[in-house]
């Protein structure tokens, strides 16, 4: 090629095999929002015609709107507490010398490939072994679970990425561990702990496992789902909601995603132009 | 006991970090003013002396003095020293203004009255109306000034500089190096300055502790250490050296002489350490202290050798000379205002030549 160099050549395999694995994997889900607007019962060709009234009966249908409520709260609770932990864990894994350090990451990452079902199910067992009543709270404290990891994860790039002497500098200036915390590190990090929140928000808004097992009598949205599901004339309005957790969620993912990386380049990069 | 001359005392100082020894006893005086530094290879705990004095290490045993206060349970936000970090550790976050201001909170100044500091700060260090720039649009020598007037704006007793100047390329740095100088006659504190490269550390202090392996091998002014160093390792550390192997001989006279390799018989040099006949020493000579002349001067010892290679380095040429009795050829450093028998700055190979130099400019040294 002229003009490129060795590395940046266009690979036209490459590109097919990328398209190619774009489309099966997201296909799929994009037959959700279609059969969404379909003005039928049944999900199947051909489409019968364009309605909005799976969205309008959702918008009337107050469990609906119960479920969605008890989902924000519980996500939003998790995502502050796992973002939290999670700058804790962080802060200490990357500034702390201690015993053991690679053993205590891979337990905190260990949930994100540990089935959810078998914390699912051992939290149950100790909940009700505690004499726990099973409520929002225990729905939450099973979305700790998953989503601590992701927080870590998010986070521990952040406070790796810079350079502990400017931690140094501001005890050298006189301020002590709570200052520079406040003054340098959390600044520092703030685009990280943004990230944070907003992935661990949409991972427990949109997660049922935990929730099958851990829920009360109030049903978290996907709980919701997954009891209309029993009834098939109820399946359209479900495509609709599906369709807009989807629609909320991918942008919160690409923000989070953008977020965690935003500004990694030009500040933390600061000594690459000696 | 005057307090000035031990303003800062490194008092038997010993850092083990697990079983590696960084630093090996060490005790220092620094005085009251100074701009002292500390000059080594990489690993020679330099800069883990220096970490101690701002209080980001502990000694693991031993005390140092800050104006006549123990440092041990100082943490480094209550030391009256401040640090100039080797990254210069410029908060990126924070405008310049902000930066240079950072560690002002406490003295709970008005607004007004942080920013005139600040602005005095940036007159001081010649970035005036760079207050609101940010961090990352500075280039590395305005980042290494925004680290020094952050430090200085707090007036601290003494200023520790951590290879400040080594990510600067060659001509800000000589640049930067009188700045500094300037500045540290200016302000009149205390400057501990770490450095890896002889020539800065000739070029700025006022006195200077070589250090190697954890140890201080000798701390003196800089022409002392050049012109009088005290182990063949600070001889060679500093400037370079031409070591010579020889022998005391006193032929039971009372003034000794030395027969150095090629060299032949010389007299031992005055204020010499006292030497017993037959005892093996190094004579040092610098290759700046040798001239090169066609004929054999009259008035100072010489020998005769031969030219074998020469480098033109402009100010300056370098000739090598083989010498009879001598497998390696003796470095010369000749400026370039003298002609020689094969024209003006470089010699014809073989051309023969008469190495001379004045007697007392000779070094006796430990053999190692």
């Amino acid at each position: 090629m002229r003009g490129g160099s060795y590395l940046r050549q266009p690979n036209r395999a490459l590109q097919v095999y990328a398209a190619v694995f774009l489309v099966v994997l997201y296909l799929p889900v994009l037959f959700i929002p279609l059969f969404s607007f379909n003005d039928s019962l049944y999900v199947r060709f051909p489409l019968k015609g364009f309605t909005l009234q799976w969205y309008v009966e959702l918008w009337s249908r107050d469990p609906v709107w119960n479920a969605t409520w008890n989902s924000v709260r519980v996500g939003l609770a998790v995502a502050v507490v796992s973002t939290i932990l999670g700058v804790v864990a962080a802060k200490a894994i990357t500034r702390y010398r201690m015993p053991g350090k690679s053993a205590l990451v891979t337990f905190i990452m260990m949930p994100l490939v540990i089935p959810g079902i078998i914390f699912g199910v051992a939290l149950l067992v100790l909940m009700s072994r505690l004499g726990v009543p099973l409520s929002l709270y225990t729905v939450a404290l099973g979305h700790l679970i998953v989503c601590l990891p992701f927080s870590v994860a998010t986070l521990l790039p952040r406070f790796e990425g810079f350079d502990t002497s400017i931690e140094e500098a501001s005890a050298d200036l006189g301020e002590n561990g709570w200052w520079t915390f406040w003054r340098v590190t959390f600044p520092m990090v703030f685009p990280g702990i943004l990230a944070s929140l907003l992935l661990t928000f949409t991972i427990s808004f949109d997660e049922f496992i935990m929730a099958f097992f851990l829920s009360g009598t109030d049903p978290t949205l996907p709980m919701y789902i997954w009891g209309q599901l029993r009834f098939p004339q109820e399946f359209p309005s479900i495509l609709a909601m599906a369709s807009l957790i989807l629609f909320f969620s991918i942008p919160l993912i690409f923000i989070a995603l953008w977020m965690g990386r935003a500004g990694m380049d030009t500040t933390f990069a600061d000594r690459s132009d000696r | 006991m005057s307090a000035d001359a031990d303003f800062i005392s490194i008092r038997n100082v010993t850092k083990m970090f697990g079983a590696f020894c960084a630093i090996d006893d060490v005790s220092i005086d620094i005085a009251r003013g100074e701009f002292f530094s500390l000059l080594g290879a990489s690993g020679c705990g330099k800069t883990t002396l220096l970490r101690m004095l701002a209080g980001f290490e502990f000694p693991s045993s031993g005390e140092i003095f800050i104006d006549a206060q123990p440092m041990s349970n100082v943490p480094p936000n209550h030391r009256p020293v401040n640090m100039v970090f080797q990254s210069y550790a410029i908060f990126p976050h924070l405008d310049v203004r902000d930066n240079i201001a950072y560690g002002l909170r406490k003295q709970k100044l008005p607004r007004a009255r942080r920013y005139e500091m600040v602005d005095e700060m940036l007159d001081l260090i010649k970035l005036g109306g760079y207050g609101t720039r940010k961090a990352n649009e500075l280039s590395g020598g305005q980042r290494q000034r925004i680290a020094l007037a952050r430090a200085l704006i707090l007036r601290p007793k003494v200023l520790l500089l951590d290879e400040p100047l080594g990510a600067l390329d060659k001509q800000l740095r000589e640049k930067m190096q009188l700045e500094l100088r300037e500045l540290q006659r200016k302000v009149g504190i205390t400057f501990v300055f770490v450095t890896h490269d002889q020539e800065e550390a000739l070029t700025l202090s006022d006195r200077i502790a070589v250090m190697q392996g954890g140890q201080v091998l000798q701390i003196d002014t800089p022409t002392g250490l050049y012109e009088a160093p005290r182990s063949r390792a600070v001889a060679s550390f500093i400037g370079s050296m031409n070591f010579f192997p020889g022998t005391v001989r006193r032929n039971g006279g009372p003034s000794a002489a030395i027969e150095a390799e090629g060299l032949g018989m010389l007299p031992m040099p005055e204020g010499q350490a006292e030497r017993p006949e037959g005892a093996a020493v190094q004579v040092a000579l610098r290759p700046e202290k040798f001239t090169l002349s066609a004929e054999q001067p009259a008035d100072r010892p010489a020998v005769e050798g031969r030219l074998a290679t020469s480098a033109f380095l402009g100010e300056r040429s370098h000739f090598f000379v083989r010498i009879e009795n001598r497998d390696a050829p003796v470095a010369v450093s000749v400026p370039n205002q003298a002609t020689l028998p094969g024209g003006p700055a470089t010699g014809q190979t073989d051309t023969p030549v008469w190495l001379s130099w004045s007697p007392g400019s000779v070094v006796v040294l430990d053999p190692d």
